[in-house]
């Protein structure tokens, strides 16, 4: 990065972050602070609930998936159409009828405050845990490639995100969220237009999309009935059902994005924009990543594209081996190459039968190379055990780095530092919400009506799950593959969630003593399910299924405990 | 629990959209599914296509 990278990174983000705090100083309605500006239209709203869910590692990560497994991962997403539908016709209107902060509030109203706590520290814990995640996972990966130190880079995107959330709360998440996605979908649009123009003359997006394709990385759909497949058509269609379902009616974070605003209509719209957007985004990200995977088949290719980890252990006694997979890499590179265009001019030609044997000749140097890069992650394993191992986090970010012109660069970078901002400061609002609502004023009741003391119990709750975010992601270890860390630690609670709140939305007769027990048993079971996964190959199944079995649980419990149980009294019969 | 205020919606505001061409939410909501629809069907004709 240069100086013009720092100045467009610095200006957009520092501005961006003084801009919320500044504008919103003055916030002291609890109304206000926790639900944000009662004129919000429906495209704030909208766009708020995109940028808390696309965090950093969205932009990072995805194009990484796409880069290695192709685009298949979008199927993840068939389920949030239909749950936003679920969301707006159910779950809105009881939220705005009652007036909540939380959606946690609606649960002690409709059964009692054990399930209300119950469900507020089942979101305090996931999101609590996540909270490092979101934080850790951009800094782990910019301060390796641009060589800034991981704690500074984690401490000061943490403070960044903490002032202004903190200064004008729900309001200043939203104001601020709406310019980071402005730079994140300028910023992504420049990357894929760049990414065109450099692949090969006479290539185009057509002959990419053809390559990348009979690589195996188009196959965007796949129906096959295989539980053992992570990202089917019904593992989207369910898994990611019961997900988004969980994640948009019942976490916080979103919840709180769509309860404000100016009247019901805006929560709805804003809603449906991303029911209709959503999987397009998706789509185009991993897309992004495929065409990579493209321009690296034309473009000289490491054979290792974390290249600071793989230059950390290429010395000493391992430099022999690392050169000479290399120069292995290298070669057999050169040679796909060609096969590549062999391929593309029997194509060109329409010559069926040199388009099928030089595809097989293609594909069979695609494997070569694969299996080079295999071997080279097991030769860092081999020179440390704990050496980082995937690197399809580092795709992106390296093109970036080598290919697109400085103050370009910055603005990539201040996309995935807004993405990290944008989702982060969602989810501290929800914490910091949560607590004073659901914990604090629950436990001080008197404090209820004393509005500007909610204000600084909020202020003060946000802060300290800021520091917790931060001191999280300066210890603690994680997983390497970020992504999928957050939603298999959202999958281990969210059916469970959710099943508390169907129960509670469709099954009204059912009290909270038995959907309190209920949940308690599905979680455990839940648990007993992730814990035992290696122990029993039969239980190690895709972590999607999770939100399925954990909601499914809770509500079959819940309806055999409550026939043991006395009838529950009838105070929530209009909920 | 605070009591309901001025953001609750009344009964027209639940079921009028504000939006031309559609009357009722639950238009917008089965239009957004048949949008749903076809994206998963160009979805799979875009596989296909450049498999």
């Amino acid at each position: 990065m240069n100086t013009l990278d720092w100045i467009v990174l610095l200006v957009t983000m520092v501005g961006i972050a003084a801009y919320g705090a500044w504008h919103t100083r003055h916030t002291n309605h609890l109304d206000t602070y926790l639900k944000g500006s009662q004129t919000t239209r429906w495209g704030t709203i909208g766009i708020s609930v995109m940028a808390t869910q696309a965090s950093a590692i969205t932009f990072l990560s995805i194009p990484g998936q796409g880069f290695e497994s192709g685009i298949g991962f979008v199927q993840n997403y068939f389920g949030l159409p239909l749950a936003l539908i679920i969301v707006c016709a159910v779950f809105l209107p009881i939220y705005r009828r009652l007036g909540v902060y939380t959606a946690y509030e609606f649960l002690g109203q409709r059964f009692d405050a054990k399930t209300r706590l119950l469900g507020a520290g089942l979101f305090l814990l996931q999101r609590g845990l996540a909270a490092g995640v979101t934080i850790y996972a951009p800094a782990i990966i910019l301060s390796t490639v641009l060589g800034w130190r991981l704690d500074l880079t984690i401490i000061g995107t943490g403070l960044l995100v903490v002032i202004y959330t903190v200064t004008g709360g729900s309001e200043a998440v939203s104001l601020t969220q709406k310019w980071q996605m402005g730079i994140i979908f300028g910023g992504m649009v420049t990357a894929f237009w760049i990414l065109l123009a450099r692949l090969p003359q006479g290539l185009g997006f057509d002959g990419a999309a053809h390559v990348a394709g009979a690589m195996g990385k188009l196959q965007a759909v796949d129906f096959s009935l295989d539980p053992d497949k992570r990202y089917t058509l019904w593992t989207g269609l369910f898994g990611g059902l019961f997900l988004s379902l969980s994640y948009f009616g019942t976490d916080q974070s979103q919840v709180q994005r769509y309860i404000g605003g100016a009247a019901l209509r805006e929560g709805r719209l804003g809603l449906m924009f991303n029911a209709l957007l959503k999987i397009p985004m998706q789509f185009f990200i991993l897309l992004l990543g495929a065409l990579l995977f493209v321009f690296y088949q034309f473009a000289p290719a490491p054979v290792f594209y974390n290249r600071v980890e793989w230059q950390h252990y290429s010395s000493g006694t391992n430099a022999v081996m690392f050169q000479a997979l290399d120069e292995k890499n290298g070669a057999l590179h050169a040679v796909k190459k060609k096969k590549i265009q062999a391929w593309l001019d029997a194509r060109a030609r329409g010559d069926a039968a040199a388009e099928s044997t030089t595809r097989t000749a293609m594909l069979e140097a695609q494997a070569a190379t694969e299996a080079v890069r295999k071997e080279a992650r097991a030769a860092l394993t081999a020179a440390d055990p704990l050496a980082k191992t995937k690197d399809s986090d580092y795709v992106f970010i390296g093109f970036i780095l080598d290919q697109l012109p400085h103050g370009v660069i910055g603005l990539l970078i201040a996309v995935m530092i807004a993405a990290a901002l944008g989702s982060k400061a969602g989810e501290l609002n929800a914490l910091g919400t949560t607590t004073t609502i659901d914990l604090w004023r629950h436990f001080r009741p008197l404090a209820a009506h004393d509005e500007a003391r909610n204000v600084r119990a909020a202020k003060w709750f946000t802060a300290f799950w800021g520091a917790v975010a931060i001191a999280f992601a300066l210890f603690a270890g994680f997983s390497e593959n970020l992504i999928e860390a957050i939603n298999i630690i959202g999958s281990i609670f969210y059916g469970v969630v959710l099943g508390i709140f169907l129960v509670a939305f469709f099954l009204k007769h059912i009290g909270g003593t038995a959907v309190f027990w209920a949940a308690v048993a599905a979680q455990s079971l839940i648990f007993a399910l992730y814990l035992l996964r290696h122990r029993f190959p039969a239980l190690d199944i895709s972590y999607l299924w999770y939100n399925l079995i954990g909601c499914a649980a809770c509500v079959v419990f819940s309806l055999m405990l409550q026939t043991t149980l006395p009838a529950k009294p009838a105070r929530a019969a209009n909920l | 629990m605070k009591q309901p205020d001025a953001t609750e919606p009344s009964a027209r505001e639940t079921k009028e959209t504000g939006l031309p061409f559609f009357r009722s939410w639950r238009g917008v909501y089965l239009f957004v599914f048949v949008i749903f629809v076809l994206v998963v069907i160009l979805l799979t004709i875009f596989s296909r296509w450049f498999a």
